[in-house]
């Protein structure tokens, strides 16, 4: 930070919609003491967010899922606005996304709501400024942890949002994204599932049903996990001591309906798995609706990490900020 | 270690490190000498260790290390493994704990069930030492055991909404503290002083995998005076 000028007042919140809250790349080293990842749930489009306004790997952007939230700029900023279509506007003009966008002083930005997908994100030159907590800004409501006032809070109105001044001095990057790197998120997913865990122990059966049928997104579905209804799969068996589980865990309970784990997951849980989506697949997954259909497909590791590496190798492969084992 | 160990994929930047089958606390020297083990081995290509009961699950960069690269290392770390010898002694906490039905509200219902009067369950729960086999469920809490046989006792076939910070709970063969106010399905014996989420400590945490924890039973008064809040749990609807 000491490199930057001092950091000022910039974006002040006149309607917080439902959910709007600062994310860096997560709260890594920590998960020992019971406090789980955060992070954005699409990884993928923050990443691309903070790439279009040059900031680095790792700088803190706003997640909105769902829209409702109205900014006003209180100086000029530049931004880009990456994920869901939540039918945002300057001014009452269309924003384009997936690209670098001047924000004049005075201006109110205000996202609508899911025309397509569910949650964007809104980087802004230079980053916005939050204290780390046990060494992230992630915020994460249910832990209390992270986001501008340190305690998980999401944007309330009336917020003042400080911006670090000075980002036009590293300005880099490209200034839009081509269009393949644009996902269609109104389209039903398909989602890369490494097979592991307790794979063997789920039956034939069930083990056809998961790879080929079309599951549906249920509504209880937020930031901790996403509940896909269909077919009743069947594990042998039926739980576990409690283990550690990571991002994008397929965890089947006794009811046989699927729950993958995502960033604000607890860190162990007792259930039989399936094995894991793909990091990318865990981020297309977060932008599906409820009632959206997504398919599961084995994939290998090999290939799955191949796609992994090429997407942050465009980001210049910076590693997470904040590992503090 | 009774068992040869196993190792299974948790995703494209973990492994599960399967040592044990069954919950003990003789599990707990050989997990720690694991996590010991991988830091060095892991250096900074490590994202996350998290113990528990009977497994380790080692998070580590993608852009670091391959999978099987990966696995090759906890392979070499798995040879000639021993039981981490500090840990026995481990982290001694005594948590001062005030046992009464206005925080504690299942003490009848744990007496019924395991058909001993109020008093005995409160010594009992109170007499043993713990220790420290999981941390999760939320930051800070900690699972605990194994308590005395004669007082186990189911969870609650529907889970409290809000149950006070500093509630102390068992469940099964375990034993809890709630750090922070959460919902919770354990039966709810009393509430403790120590403040096991802070964020003025290092690592916020007061309890760590492997750290010996003993509930002692201490008047209303002892209790207010280290710093707990008495207000009685209020009615759910």
């Amino acid at each position: 930070m000491s490199h930057r000028e001092k950091p000022q007042p910039s974006i002040r919140v006149l309607r917080a919609g439902p959910l709007a809250l600062l994310q860096d790349s997560g709260r890594f080293g920590v998960r020992h003491l019971g406090v789980t990842q955060g992070g954005p749930a699409d990884l993928y489009s923050w990443a691309w967010a903070n790439h279009l306004t040059g900031n680095p790997w790792g700088t803190a952007n706003l997640e909105i899922t769902f829209g409702g939230l109205q900014l006003v700029a209180e100086r000029d900023l530049d931004i880009a606005i990456a994920g869901a279509d939540l039918g945002a506007t300057l001014n009452n003009e269309p924003v384009p996304l997936w690209q670098r966008v001047r924000w004049k002083e005075g201006e109110v930005l205000a996202f609508a709501r899911p025309m397509s997908g569910l949650r964007a994100y809104l980087a802004v030159c230079g980053g916005f400024v939050a204290e780390p907590v046990l060494g992230s800004v992630a915020s994460v409501v249910r832990e209390e942890l992270g986001g501008f006032s340190g305690k998980g809070c999401k944007l309330a109105e009336g917020d003042q949002l400080s911006v670090h001044a000075g980002g036009k001095d590293f300005i880099q990057g490209s200034m839009q994204a081509s269009q393949e790197a644009r996902p269609d998120f109104s389209q039903p997913a398909v989602l890369d599932l490494l097979p592991g865990a307790q794979i063997a122990h789920f039956t034939g059966r069930s083990l056809f049903d998961a790879f080929n049928i079309w599951w549906q997104v249920d509504d209880r579905a937020d930031r901790m996990g996403v509940r896909l209804i269909g077919p009743k799969l069947h594990c042998n068996i039926r739980s576990l001591v409690s283990e550690g589980i990571n991002l994008g865990g397929v965890q089947v309970p006794p009811d046989g309906q699927p729950i993958v784990l995502l960033n604000d997951r607890q860190t162990i849980g007792g259930y039989p798995r399936l094995g894991s989506l793909s990091p990318l697949s865990a981020s297309r997954l977060a932008q599906c609706l409820p009632k959206q259909r997504v398919r599961l497909v084995a994939r290998g590791h090999e290939s799955a990490l191949r796609e992994y590496r090429s997407f942050r190798k465009q980001f210049k492969l910076g590693r997470d900020n904040n590992v503090m084992l | 270690m009774s068992q040869k160990p196993v190792l299974e994929s948790a995703g494209l930047d973990g492994w599960i490190v399967r040592l044990f089958e069954t919950i003990d606390e003789g599990n707990l020297p050989w997990l720690s000498a694991l996590s010991h083990r991988c830091e060095h081995a892991f250096g900074g290509a490590l994202t996350d260790l998290v113990p528990s009961y009977t497994t380790l699950l080692v998070v580590f960069d993608p852009i670091t290390l391959t999978s099987s690269e990966a696995r090759a290392i906890l392979c070499q770390v798995l040879v000639d493994l021993e039981p981490d010898s500090g840990v026995q002694d481990g982290q001694v906490h005594e948590l001062p704990t005030w046992y009464d039905i206005s925080v504690g509200p299942d003490l009848p219902r744990v007496a019924e069930h395991t058909g001993m009067a109020v008093t005995d369950v409160i010594e009992v729960h109170s007499q043993r030492t713990y220790r420290v086999f999981a941390l999760g469920f939320a930051p800070g809490f900690a699972f605990k055991g194994l308590i005395d046989p004669r007082l186990e006792c189911p969870r609650l076939d529907t889970p409290r909404k809000r149950v006070p910070a500093g509630s102390v709970a068992l469940a099964g063969r375990q034993t809890a503290a709630y750090p922070t106010e959460t919902p919770g399905g354990w039966n709810l014996l009393g509430r403790t002083s120590a403040r096991l989420f802070d964020r003025e400590r290092e690592g916020f945490s007061l309890l760590r995998v492997g750290d010996q924890v003993r509930f002692v039973s201490v008047s209303r008064e002892t209790f207010e005076r280290e710093g707990g809040s008495s207000k009685p749990m209020e009615l759910e609807s």
